[in-house]
């Protein structure tokens, strides 16, 4: 009894300290991958925010962006002009979305909008391995997955370019919502569709705009990913693992994507690396929902979520 | 309808509130039954009952208790696979443990150990409404099969971590193991699942169906009127699960043979919930007509193209499945939220006024 | 209509103050609502008349002040335990359960006089199904007494609105209430409708003995039904007494029903 319970309180602590230059190294990894995560989320967080629809199809847009971007280079398109057109093609994505399934369900209850979405992410799937094939692609965008020593510690420079991405796109939409006025307006048609379309907001193009900025990030998440560990399917249950995140960060903050995120992705990397061994490891399987979950009991809006008040 | 209602009026509540009030529909359901009972069974090849009746009687098994979770009392749930991974390993485990135990016996007792494990996941859903608690299964779901995947001790330590099922009989006639045939196999899916299919009925048209509804709709309203939403919830959770371990079971006692924990990852989740959207939210018969629907497409899909003369490579027939899982979740959704159920019903009310339009 | 004076307090509101953040929803307010009569709770919008009727539910938790419902004290209650306690009520926006028939939503107010386990209601023989049986007579009985018997089998959300508040007030009284709240139930409704409501409204009270508190704008019918009247603005009381004392109340005719033009 005492030796599981120094197992688990007293040895992991003992050999963090033990070496520190290895923790600052797993500290590093974690908070690149939560800051991976935390793009994830944050396309999540767009379309919440925004339409009040919770997207389970993010993650299959990183994936169809990823697969379009790394198709068309294939292709032999020069790199730039394969980018400008998978722009095109995730804002065309935004029309068909906005036209097929947003806007005949306008007003629907959210868990209908949320199965929708599912079936959305099926059908993408479908289509984007019809269209580009199953197999694993590799993408190049220039930056070399290698590590360089920065103070004796190993730091991967992919890695760091993802996180710098993912804080400059957050400060983008965090001053886009709080300052422009379509920001405004984007809050209150999350707020409430109709009283939005009542006074006067253009419902459709807002819808429009804002998936086609959460396909932007899309573009962005599925670059950064697929550069780390190839194009392929399993980047579509990334959705999967950003719902702990959205959890801890509440579903409508951007600055709560990121330190969920990154709140995620350490205690992960930590999880995984000090506790796994006591119980076999892979508890990066679940470790991310568990602890969301634990939150959820006690803060179910999450860090910088938005109280949700019923009203009688 | 080809019989109408006219001439059929009830006369006290009781012959108002019974399941078929029709009169005609109660003899055309009764003939169904023992039609399903004799049929299959005298006339139809091994694969039609291996490949489509028996896994459509189990996935209708796990609709049912996941319609029960989340079209009656409106908490969705992405953990089926998991609580089905609970009924299908409690089963192993119990059966080698006590083989002298009739199978049925241990197939409703890996039930309640289903049953158990998601009060446990169900006792958050006080506090944690919608997505939320989607999130909330989502951890059983990813917990479970990786608790039956790292202790060896669940699959009696095999090394490849499969789980098969041993031979037993029921009134001497061998139902689980290689020797076992369609037929038996079959027979007990389909009791079970008629048995199943009355309790719940039973119990959605009564006292804890309405409670569960009214959860589902208002639940702020129906605290007021003294349901108590932890209990009532809980309870859906509890009968949710147990009708999902119990399909589990026959999962892979009747149906599969042997399994591992990919068998119960979260495309089953989905497949079940597809099941339930599909066929309808709320409803006993929807359960049934998802299933069967899901079953069908890919049965469909691999056979229509040959019937057309086309050669269609596998993988993309798989994608194609893909697409037209998702295409009619969103046509569904849009057109009928209400699903196959609803639409049986609108049919037999035009067919009830043909030919006039209304 | 009996005098006030002479009636035993069924309810009792002492003190009751209920805060949100910064806004003061109810300050201090007390009244008595005696055991038979029917009160109308009156008062401009944002008075704090549904916040009165929420912390008697169960709902808002009061920062001070005590309530009390047949001499005991039942301040802290959930909601559900007020059910219990005989306290039935409507809502001001109809809280009915829309994915249910207009029958099944009345049944669930017979909820907490149903008793039993799932696992006999699964089997619906024998005392599971004798009980509902007569729960269902006794939800015919109010649905001939309200006048609903054609929509029975609608599903709730599909009613007019008019209907809809009849089948909550159905609902209301399937649970046998000691104690009614009703947040304006008569809000919507043409002429014809309020009478109808009217005439259920006094003939619950009249038959079933039953305490109504309503919440009311329209005068005449306060005028009409009421034996006794409390007027809030700004979360406070201004005024109590029996409806023609009230009316010519100075401090009510300011805040609320104005002065008659000559």
């Amino acid at each position: 009894m005492l030796s599981v319970l120094h197992a688990v309180f007293v040895a992991p602590f003992a050999d963090m300290a033990a070496s520190p230059t290895f923790l600052a190294e797993v500290l590093i990894g974690g908070i690149a991958a939560g800051l991976m995560y935390s793009l994830v989320a944050l396309g999540f967080v767009l379309i919440f925010k925004a339409s009040g629809v919770f997207n389970f199809a993010q993650g299959v847009m990183v994936l169809f962006a990823a697969l379009t971007l790394v198709g068309l280079i294939e292709r032999g398109l020069p790199v730039v002009v394969a980018l400008l057109a998978t722009v095109a093609v995730m804002v065309a994505l935004a029309f068909g979305i906005e036209r097929v399934v947003l806007r005949p369900l306008v007003n629907q209850a959210p868990i209908i909008l949320f199965m929708a979405t599912i079936g959305l992410n099926f059908f993408l799937e479908g289509l984007g391995e019809m269209i580009w094939g199953a197999n694993v692609k590799k993408l190049d965008i220039g930056i070399p997955d290698e590590s360089v020593q920065v103070a004796g510690i190993l730091i991967n420079k992919l890695e760091m370019s993802a996180a710098a991405t993912a804080a400059v796109l957050v400060a983008v939409l965090a001053v886009f919502f709080q300052r422009t006025r379509i920001g405004r307006a984007l809050r209150a048609v999350a707020d409430d569709h109709e009283a939005a379309l009542s006074i006067g907001i253009p419902l459709k193009t807002i819808w429009v705009v804002v998936w086609a900025v959460a396909g932007l990030v899309a573009i962005a998440t599925g670059v950064m990913w697929g550069a780390k560990s190839g194009v392929q399917f399993s980047l579509s249950l990334i959705a999967l693992k950003a719902l702990p995140v959205l959890i801890l960060g509440g579903f409508t903050s951007v600055p709560g994507a990121i330190v969920g995120g990154l709140i995620i992705g350490t205690g992960e990397k930590l999880g995984e690396v000090y506790w796994g061994p006591l119980v076999g490891g892979a508890i990066e399987n679940w470790f991310a929902y568990v602890l969301a979950l634990v939150f959820l009991v006690f803060r179910p809006q999450g860090l910088f979520g938005e109280r949700i008040i019923e009203r009688v | 309808m080809i019989y109408r209602e006219a001439g059929q009026f009830k006369t006290t509540y009781a012959s108002d509130q019974a399941i078929f009030p029709v009169v005609q529909d109660r003899w055309v359901v009764a003939a169904l039954l023992a039609a399903a009972a004799v049929v299959p069974t005298a006339l139809a090849s091994d694969y039609w009952l291996q490949a489509i009746l028996i896994p459509f009687l189990i996935y209708a098994l796990a609709a049912l208790g996941l319609n029960i979770l989340t079209g009656y009392a409106g908490q969705l749930s992405l953990g089926t696979g998991g609580f089905m991974a609970v009924g299908g390993y409690a089963a192993f485990k119990l059966t080698t443990a006590f083989p002298g135990v009739n199978i049925l016996v241990v197939f409703l007792v890996a039930g309640l150990f289903a049953a158990a494990v998601g009060l446990a996941f169900g006792i958050p859903s006080l506090r944690i409404k919608g997505f939320y608690l989607a999130v909330a299964t989502l951890a059983a779901q990813f917990f479970l099969i990786w608790l039956f995947n790292k202790v060896a001790w669940f699959a009696n330590y095999a090394p490849s971590g499969t789980i098969t099922a041993p031979p037993r009989t029921v009134f001497g006639i061998m139902v689980t193991g290689p020797q076992a045939s369609a037929e038996a196999r079959y027979l007990v899916a389909l009791g079970v699942a008629m048995l199943f299919a009355l309790l719940a009925k039973n119990l959605v048209r009564g006292r804890v169906g309405r409670s569960w509804m009214a959860i589902r709709d208002r639940d702020i309203a129906a605290e007021i009127i003294g349901v108590r939403p932890l209990r009532t919830k809980l309870l859906a959770f509890g009968i949710s699960s147990f009708y999902c371990g119990v399909a589990g079971a026959e999962y892979v006692f009747l149906y599969l043979g042997s399994a591992e924990t990919l068998a119960f990852d979260i495309n089953l989740s989905f497949l079940v919930l597809f099941m339930v959207i599909i066929g309808g939210l709320g409803s006993i018969l929807g359960s049934f007509l998802g299933a069967a629907f899901i079953v069908m497409v890919p049965i469909f899909l691999t056979n229509a193209p040959h019937i057309v003369g086309l050669s269609l490579p596998v993988a993309l027939l798989k994608q194609i499945e893909l697409m037209i899982f998702g295409g009619l979740i969103l046509f569904f959704l849009i057109v009928e939220p209400h699903g196959l159920a609803r639409l049986w019903q609108i049919t037999k009310e035009k067919l009830r006024l043909w030919p006039f339009p209304h | 209509m009996r005098p006030p004076e002479a009636r035993a307090p069924l309810l009792e509101v002492d003190g009751i103050s209920v805060r949100f953040g910064a806004v003061q929803a109810l300050q201090s307010v007390s009244l008595t609502i005696g055991r038979g009569e029917i009160a109308a709770i009156i008062g401009p919008n944002g008075a704090g008349k549904t916040s009165l009727l929420n912390v008697i539910s169960g709902f808002y938790r009061p920062s001070e002040g005590h309530i009390r419902f047949d001499g005991k004290d039942r301040t802290h209650l959930k909601p559900y335990d007020v059910a219990e306690l005989g306290i039935a009520r409507t809502f001001q926006n109809v809280a009915l359960f829309k994915g249910m028939s207009v029958l099944d939503n009345i049944m669930t107010g017979r909820l907490l006089k149903m008793k039993g386990s799932f696992l006999t209601e699964a089997l619906y023989w024998g005392p599971a199904r004798r009980q509902e049986l007569a729960h269902r007579a006794f939800v015919e009985r109010i649905i001939d007494f309200l006048e609903i018997q054609a929509i029975r089998k609608t599903p709730a959300g599909r009613l007019p609105y008019g209907l809809q508040k009849r089948v909550e007030l159905a609902r209301a009284l399937a649970a046998e209430p000691t104690l009614l709240l009703l947040d304006e139930p008569m809000a919507g409704m043409n002429l014809e409708e309020k009478e109808d409501m009217c005439r259920f409204v006094l003939g619950v009270n009249d038959e079933f003995g039953t305490t109504i508190a309503l919440i009311e704008h329209d005068m005449s019918v306060v005028m009409d039904i009421s034996d006794h009247v409390v007027a809030l603005d700004y979360g406070r009381k201004i005024a109590d007494g029996t409806p023609a004392e009230v009316r010519a109340d100075p401090a009510v005719i300011d805040a609320y029903l104005g002065v008659a033009h000559a």
